[in-house]
């Protein structure tokens, strides 16, 4: 058994009357020669560090490395939410709070990588906050995000150096949006849509970090992630459908990628990057 | 941070667990500090890192001299100590100057040399590149061409390049029933200085690398970093 698409991925679940986690747990059981017990073992690992990097994330305060970026998660988590619900307001500032951390040298899962590490956990920490959801249910979302990730790599990239920031953060959102869909007891479809709904929103975006440092706009990128993530999510789980079928949506994000100018994939020498300010602080530090 | 190729494993996709910010150049630079230690017979009591290329420019930023100092201690990637370890370092009596330097397009952006001397003075110089993702490979020790991941158990030679040397070293393997992944040699000039490196699926007793010993000036066994 191996899938290198959604569809396909989408189809083993719904032949075998399965979610699409217990497909992607199999294949790795499978592929690795260990049992499903060792998978689930090291899936529940990296699941205690990341709800450990949210706890410190939103409690930290200190600045980054560099001296560019921190405390705005817990600027966000102390203040009364104006426009977002508090459960919301409080996903966001987990998100940014888990991306301080990589930024001040503290420990992170990489989801896909270490830019983007504040999305998955931040939105399965509100799911579970949220309704209520057991550690098993969300160690098994674990691994549908996983199942996403494994197909965007496959048909794409998780790379910001090769695809822009739209392979970082953006594969991140669409990790989280199809675990919050099978999470929520949507089907193996609705994980597809949630896959393609939330890649058509992030498809195009930049990788232009300022002084090659994985702070501004990075930190941002996690909780704006965050929130396409979980838009996506929602319009999956009511039945929304996109037009585009999800693995077209991916060879499309590839072009993207692949279109993109070198000075927008991780070179540090355009967007944000190459802003007056953006060069003066990359003066400023090297 | 760069994760080039196509993930196999969900722990490829979630994960490496890590001190942040960038696996190429924190955790990488973490591994190749932790290469180099484990080719020393001894601590490190003194070192000289040169930064080439990316690493150069915004390695500071990044936290690639802690993590070269981190993997000089011994630490791994997912140390927490990793922050503190320039101070620990100090605190040690380990002494680590680290200079900016261009070696040529020849090496990979992110390269770092170290020049490492241990606590009983001896030395080594190790070249060594993180290729994205965290992965790194050490492609010079003491000025040979080398190729290393760290992947794996791994022997290193360096020895007078003669005749029969590898034969000698792959049959001692061979009895030891150790499997052979990968294998690299190369040499300064016709008889001058050699280096062997060979990749192994297993560790190598101690019994087997005595006899070693008898045909190589150097010998070390590595473990996996990883």
């Amino acid at each position: 058994m191996n899938y290198s698409t959604l569809k396909e991925l989408i189809e083993l679940a719904e032949n075998h009357d399965k979610k699409i986690f217990d497909i992607v747990q199999m294949v790795e059981a499978e592929q690795d020669f260990l049992s499903l017990e060792e998978v689930w073992d090291k899936m529940e690992t990296s699941w205690r560090v990341m709800s450990h990097s949210i706890q410190k994330g939103l409690k930290n305060a200190n600045p980054s490395v560099s001296g560019l970026s921190g405390g705005d998660a817990k600027k966000l988590s102390m203040s009364k939410p104006i426009y977002l619900s508090r459960e919301l307001s409080e996903a966001v500032a987990m998100a940014l709070g888990v991306a301080e951390i990589n930024a001040c040298m503290g420990k992170i899962v990489a989801c896909p990588t270490a830019g983007s590490c504040g999305i998955v956990p931040a939105a399965l920490t509100f799911a579970k906050k949220k309704h209520g959801y057991s550690e098993k249910e969300i160690i098994s979302s674990l691994f549908t995000a996983a199942g996403i990730g494994i197909v965007c790599s496959i048909n794409a990239s998780i790379s910001g150096a090769e695809g822009g920031c739209q392979a970082e953060c953006g594969v991140a959102a669409a990790m989280a949006s199809g675990a919050l869909v099978e999470l929520a007891g949507g089907s193996p479809s609705m994980v597809g849509d949630a896959v393609a709904i939330c890649l058509t929103n992030q498809m195009g975006l930049v990788c232009d970090p300022v002084a090659g440092l994985v702070e501004i706009p990075c930190i941002q990128r996690n909780a704006g992630s965050l929130m396409q993530g979980i838009l996506a999510a929602e319009q999956a789980l009511a039945g929304v459908k996109s037009m585009i079928p999800v693995d077209e949506v991916i060879k499309a994000m590839r072009e993207v990628g692949e279109a993109l100018p070198e000075s927008l994939k991780e070179t540090g020498e355009g967007g944000l990057a190459s802003t007056p300010t953006g060069r003066e602080m990359a003066k400023r530090l090297f | 941070m760069i994760k080039l190729g196509k993930a196999d494993s969900v722990f490829e996709v979630i994960g490496p667990i890590m001190i942040g910010p960038s696996s190429s150049h924190t955790a990488a630079a973490v591994r190749i500090g932790q290469i180099t230690r484990n080719l020393m017979e001894n601590p490190v009591k003194r070192a000289v890192v040169k930064f080439h290329g990316s690493f150069a420019s915004t390695g500071r930023g990044h936290g690639t001299d802690k993590a070269i100092a981190a993997g000089l201690l011994g630490f791994d990637p997912a140390d927490e100590r990793i922050r503190d370890a320039l101070d620990l370092a100090d605190k040690q009596g380990m002494d680590i100057v680290f200079e900016n330097v261009d070696l040529g397009d020849d090496y990979h952006p992110n390269t770092a040399r170290l020049e490492v001397l241990d606590t009983l003075g001896n030395s080594i110089v190790v070249t060594a590149s993180s290729l994205g993702g965290g992965t790194i490979s050490v492609v010079e020790i003491n000025g040979l061409k080398i190729e290393l991941s760290g992947e794996y158990d791994t022997l290193i030679t360096i020895h007078k390049d003669k005749p029969g040397i590898v034969a000698k070293a792959t049959a001692i393997i061979a009895d030891y029933d150790v499997n052979i992944s990968s294998m690299k040699v190369t040499r300064m000039r016709r008889g001058g200085q050699a280096i062997m490196a060979v990749e192994m699926d297993h560790a190598l007793p101690n019994e087997a690398i005595e006899k070693l010993n008898i045909i190589a000036d150097t010998v070390r066994v590595i473990p996996p970093i990883y």
